[in-house]
């Protein structure tokens, strides 16, 4: 089943009369790792959860190439500040894969997996809300893939992580990526940019100012806000 | 002073002799208001976790009358319940006043609406926490409930122990339903009740330091149980 592309036309959010992000029209395809860049409060998060269906659109439509409560089953997202249940590591990890009745065992094993990617064996039987951030991400990203979605979302999942643990991360989603898990992310590191980034979408104050290639934006920025945001500028 | 001296020396000496009388009574106690959280938890918690994960259009009036029958005095609970249950009444039919089955049923109504309340107060905090997790993952209501209630579990047994705390020292209502028979109904709280209208304070005391040592034994248990407070656990 393909699901891809994915079209949004005339999307906005509103909250209280209030526009947060929009109109926004784009259209997202299968290849490569879509970043979305834009200084803060330009709307990264809330486009992000507004395509992953945690808000609804005001105005406007999303619609992906099958019905939207299917494609809503084929997708995880990562949120910057990582969200762990009050479990083990282990039972964070198979969560995903027993709400879709998976067998325990089954899950487990693919648990067991996961947790090995991300370097946490000795750690399996640890209450999740006690490992630090770099950790808490790394059970993050691997609870999202576990369930082997065909779509990623993830809001700076690097954020305030160490070089070490954005190294864990990226390696992870590269490898997801590269065995077909669409990945669309949010970032501000622009050394992750150039080193994930298929393509980039530009945000400036809740519209898509471009989307372009990476090469494109950052040898040709499309406008005087994404020129002053690669040049580490304040942009308001 | 002299009277609680003697209540405690008269409680040690009760449960030194294992007193038939005490042991019935006790045990009559522990069985109305521990069937009577166990009803209140069925209800009162699945309910609470319903409140929390959907939204509809009289939930604020709902959590409200929650709240405020939090504080539903016994003795109304006792008039209703016996009025109910009285051979005129709707349920009069039945033939269980002055049972112990009326008696639970009392406590019952007056516990369900503090557990309730106090767990949708644990489960909304948690709630707030994996909201978008629980809708990003896909979850159906049934499995956000079933989430909410297992992870807030901890917090669960506080709401549940305020609830028997409530129940085992309640007489107004017990009093009225179950009229303190003796050999049938009368339980410690209503013996107390009734060895201090007599005049038999040290009794009444002994029996109030009864009381006392099982609610805390209840809830040191249930804490033992739950392993509250210990290592990484919450």
């Amino acid at each position: 089943m393909v699901m891809f592309p994915l079209n949004v036309s005339g999307a906005e959010i509103s909250v209280e009369g209030k526009r947060l992000i929009g109109p926004i029209n784009l259209i997202i395809k299968q290849k490569c790792i879509s970043v979305v860049l834009g200084a803060n409060g330009s709307g990264k998060t809330t486009l992000l959860e507004a395509l992953h269906g945690l808000r609804k659109l005001s105005k406007g439509k999303l619609e992906w190439s099958i019905p939207n409560n299917l494609a809503a089953k084929e997708q995880a997202f990562v949120f910057q500040a990582p969200i762990m249940l009050r479990r083990s590591v282990l039972e964070n990890l198979t969560y995903p894969l027993v709400v879709k009745q998976i067998r325990k065992s089954v899950a487990v094993e693919e648990a067991m997996h996961w947790v090995q990617k991300i370097g946490l064996e000795n750690k399996i039987h640890q209450q999740a809300p006690l490992l630090s951030g770099g950790e808490m991400q790394a059970v993050a990203v691997a609870r999202a893939l576990i369930s082997k979605p065909k779509m990623l979302f993830l809001d700076e999942p690097t954020a305030s992580l160490d070089g070490l643990a954005k190294k864990t991360i990226e390696d992870i989603l590269f490898s997801a990526a590269n065995n077909g898990t669409k990945i669309v992310m949010s970032t501000h590191d622009l050394g992750q940019v150039k080193r994930l980034a298929g393509d980039i979408i530009y945000l400036h104050k809740g519209v898509v100012e471009s989307h372009s290639s990476k090469d494109e934006f950052l040898t040709s920025p499309p406008s005087k806000a994404a020129q002053q945001f690669l040049a580490g500028d304040i942009v308001i | 002073m002299n009277e609680i001296t003697q209540g405690l020396a008269q409680a040690f000496s009760l449960v030194i002799s294992l007193d038939r009388e005490l042991i019935t009574i006790s045990w009559r106690s522990l069985y109305v208001t521990l069937t009577a959280l166990l009803i209140s938890t069925l209800i009162a918690v699945p309910l609470a976790a319903f409140l929390v994960v959907n939204h509809f259009r009289f939930k604020r009036l709902i959590i409200a009358i929650l709240n405020a029958l939090m504080g539903l005095p016994p003795v109304v609970v006792g008039l209703i319940v016996y009025i109910l249950f009285s051979r005129s009444g709707p349920l009069g039919v039945l033939g269980l006043l002055y049972t112990t089955s009326v008696m639970i049923v009392a406590q019952a109504v007056i516990i369900t609406p503090l557990i309730a309340s106090l767990s949708h107060q644990a489960m909304r905090e948690r709630w707030t926490d994996y909201q978008n997790l629980l809708i990003s993952i896909n979850t159906s209501k049934m499995q956000r409930v079933k989430t909410l209630i297992w992870d807030s579990k901890r917090a669960l047994i506080t709401s549940c122990l305020a609830g028997f705390g409530r129940g085992i020292g309640e007489v107004g209502a017990i009093m009225i339903v179950g009229g303190n028979i003796d050999n049938a109904t009368r339980v410690l709280t209503t013996a107390i009740s009734l060895e201090t209208s007599r005049g038999n304070f040290a009794l009444a005391l002994a029996l109030g330091f009864i009381l006392i040592s099982l609610a805390m034994s209840v809830s040191l248990a249930i804490h033992w149980f739950g392993k509250t407070e210990r290592g990484g656990l919450w």
